[in-house]
């Protein structure tokens, strides 16, 4: 292990855990909220892409300006997210709160499923992908080695923003205390005069943003096709599972590590790339079972 | 002794008319359709060949039915979706077969499907086609009587390309190799190495990557393959894989860096056309090529792209070429079995036994399926080359590698045999073709 390689695995490895986080981030926290575990956030993750891409096929369709490219992943996310967090809060979480988990990951995963065929009837089978961005943010070299800078830069920093805004948000805002008050005790807050339903709904609408942000992030550089859902929301639950249940914090770090392993592996031992995420999963979850993170006390967030 | 003779003669002639009598009575009615049962992706990653698949069986199902079917008998698909794994397309295979009496399958795509139910076909007594699946143990492993494969196999294409590979880029020293972590990556790639060191002994492998099948980054292995600049790769991805390493890799300056080996990116060039670069040795699976140097001003192919065109948006890919020569190989196994059988619609087992042997010719090189089953289809490759008549790069310096030469002799497995392959076939002659308009 070379200094140089170290850097190298550093780089590659933090821009997989960005996009990684993004997604752990909105599944966690309304985890933290509402104690349910929403399979359907794959799916969130998956048509959020979509529709960036569509947006972005459009920009090129109509000879919009390519200065709109970047915006567009952020305005797919922001159309997409509320409106399909929403409908899935309304329609369906409202009505499984406080049920058997079991069940809760059955109707999640109904949801995952039934999504997963709307993206087939939108979008069909045939792999999508616009990379209109990352062309556009160019390389750059280094140590002979050439990175773009969209995933070197754009999105660790659009990353970091995420964190750090939803943790001002958390702590410094009104409604965001209400946020941390509902995982305190849904009751005892909602005694207090916080509205239980608004303060569910938000979350969930953040949350669900987030997931398609990670979507349209992803799009870029990856292609979309039907089971990319599935695939980000394995991942993002060996995050949540390292870091612990509702732990923002932890899912960064958790994330991070999981990233970073990875990208090591694939210089050290590229047989074990595909499996990191599961052993580390596996050893935290033998030490600690509750996650890395988690807290002895009551507080999720 | 006299009499004893007589009286034997009598019940031997009885037993004669006997037979003659039950096997009239058994001879096959012509039925009102043909039900053939088609296995193919029509959900999942997989469905990137599935769908083009589909549409093609579409086609040509319905131009023979248009013709009359196969003498007079029309022929009614009945498709199930490989997406939903193995014992699932195992279940259904079983109740299309009892439940629907279909003794005629196309299946499958997936290699694992081919090798589950290959047995199954047997036991069953279906005639089981594999149209699309690559991996060559199926029928080497086993003999089978009723299955058959009218396509090349994994061997066939992966030594082809190493010989392409050595005839167009004889000085190299190192290669590496990323390939999705399946059971296709995994043997494909045993066989191109096991080729390549029988025929370059001081070939020096300085990476094999692995990474998850459906990865949504290959950044750290882009990284790892500039750092260690191999002078050749293999990858033979398909579909959402394939997809995003080419973008990725293109992006990052890699693909021009190193040469690519790539056997399967005819599937993808369509769609990720702009980013692959000049000089990428490129093949879909066979000789399975729109423009395909002896057959594209062929009416039949011209009028099938056409048609596919414009039911699907997109040129053919391999997939719907293995589709189409299933078809047409089920359709002329068919009618030498009614030749053979005086005129009259033949059993199944009239029907697998005049698929062995049998030549057919589907829009590439004609194809013959050898004793054990194993299709006989010569192999395409060439080189990347953009040119303005299409938004995506076409295939220059094409070659063909027939059959015969990187086929698997039967009896023998392929990783031993591969082994045994001589650099004498690097001096062969072989057909080649520069991409004209």
């Amino acid at each position: 292990m070379t200094t140089e390689m170290f850097i190298l695995a550093t780089l590659d490895g933090l821009s997989a855990a960005a996009l990684l986080f993004m997604v752990a981030l909105g599944l966690t926290l309304i985890f933290g909220v509402m104690g349910i575990l929403n399979v359907a956030h794959g799916s969130l993750y998956a048509i959020g892409g979509y529709v960036a891409a569509t947006l972005g096929l459009a920009i090129d369709k109509f000879g919009l300006s390519p200065a709109l490219y970047l915006p567009a992943l952020f305005l797919a996310a922001i159309l997409i997210g509320p409106l399909l967090g929403t409908l899935l809060e309304v329609g369906l979480l409202r009505r499984i709160l406080g049920k058997e988990h079991v069940l809760q990951l059955l109707v999640t995963f109904a949801a995952f499923m039934i999504l997963e065929d709307v993206q087939r009837l939108v979008w069909g089978t045939q792999p999508y992908f616009v990379s209109n961005v990352m062309n556009q943010f160019g390389n750059t070299d280094v140590l002979g080695i050439t990175y773009t800078n969209y995933q070197m830069i754009v999105l660790p920093v659009v990353a970091a923003v995420a964190y750090y805004g939803l943790r001002y948000f958390l702590t410094k805002t009104w409604l965001g205390r209400e946020v941390i008050a509902m995982t305190f005790h849904r009751e005892v807050a909602t005694a207090m005069g916080v509205n239980a339903k608004l303060v569910s709904l938000l979350t969930f609408v953040i949350g669900a943003g987030l997931g398609t942000l990670g979507g349209a992030l992803a799009s870029p550089s990856t292609a979309l096709l039907p089971g990319v859902g599935a695939d980000m929301i394995v991942q993002s639950f060996a995050v949540i599972a390292i870091a612990g249940l509702g732990q923002l914090g932890g899912a960064a770090l958790a994330a991070c590590l999981i990233g970073l392993s990875r990208s090591f592996a694939v210089y050290l031992m590229p047989e074990l790339a595909v499996l990191t995420p599961y052993i580390i999963m596996v050893l935290v979850l033998l030490v600690r079972p509750e996650g890395l993170f988690a807290a002895t006390s009551m507080r999720r967030i | 002794m006299k009499r004893f003779n007589r009286k034997f003669g009598l019940i031997a002639s009885m037993m004669v008319v006997l037979t003659l009598w039950a096997q009239l009575s058994l001879a096959q009615e012509k039925p009102a359709e043909l039900k053939v049962g088609i296995t193919t992706y029509v959900t999942g990653p997989a469905s990137v060949f599935g769908v083009p698949a589909k549409a093609a069986f579409d086609i040509m199902i319905e131009e023979i039915n248009a013709k009359g079917g196969i003498d007079g008998v029309k022929i009614a698909p009945f498709f199930i979706d490989e997406g939903v794994g193995t014992s699932g397309v195992l279940s259904e295979y079983r109740r299309a077969n009892q439940e629907m009496g279909i003794r005629v399958m196309l299946a499958a795509i997936s290699s694992g499907h081919c090798l589950a139910l290959a047995p199954v076909a047997e036991d069953l007594k279906i005639l089981n086609v594999m149209w699309d699946c690559s991996t060559e143990r199926v029928l080497e492993d086993a003999k089978f009587n009723y299955v058959f494969r009218t396509q090349a196999n994994a061997t066939i294409e992966m030594v082809a390309a190493v010989i392409y590979l050595l005839r167009t880029k004889p000085d190299f020293k190192t290669v590496a190799v990323v390939n999705q972590d399946y059971a296709w990556g995994r043997d494909s790639w045993e066989i191109f190495i096991n080729t390549l060191k029988a025929l370059k002994p001081d070939v020096k492998v300085v990476a094999e990557l692995f990474p998850k099948f459906g990865a949504s980054d290959f950044s750290a292995e882009i990284s790892r393959l500039q750092a260690l600049r191999p002078d050749v790769i293999l990858n033979t991805s398909w579909g959402g894989d394939l997809d995003t390493f080419v973008r990725q890799a293109a992006q990052r300056g890699l693909l021009k860096s190193s040469t690519f080996v790539m056997p399967l990116l005819e599937s993808s060039m369509e769609r990720i056309g702009d980013a692959v670069p000049d000089g990428v040795i490129a093949a879909g699976r066979g000789d399975h090529y729109f423009l395909h140097p002896e057959t594209k001003n062929d009416p039949a192919h011209v009028a099938f792209v056409k048609k596919f065109r414009e039911k699907t948006g997109a040129y053919p890919i391999y997939p719907s070429y293995h589709a189409v020569q299933s078809v047409i190989a089920l359709k002329a196994a068919y009618e030498k079995a009614i030749k053979a059988n005086g005129g009259k619609w033949p059993t199944i087992e009239q029907v697998a036994a005049a698929m062995k042997g049998l030549e057919f010719k589907g829009f590439g090189r004609p194809i013959k399926i050898r004793e054990d089953g194993q299709g006989m289809e010569d192999q395409l490759y060439g080189i990347t080359k953009k040119v303005p008549e299409y938004p995506f790069p076409v295939l220059d310096k094409m070659m063909f590698i027939p059959a015969e030469l990187v086929t698997t002799p039967v009896g023998q497995k392929s990783p031993e045999y591969v082994k045994t392959i001589s650099p004498e076939i690097l001096k062969k002659e072989f057909k080649t073709y520069n991409y004209t308009k």
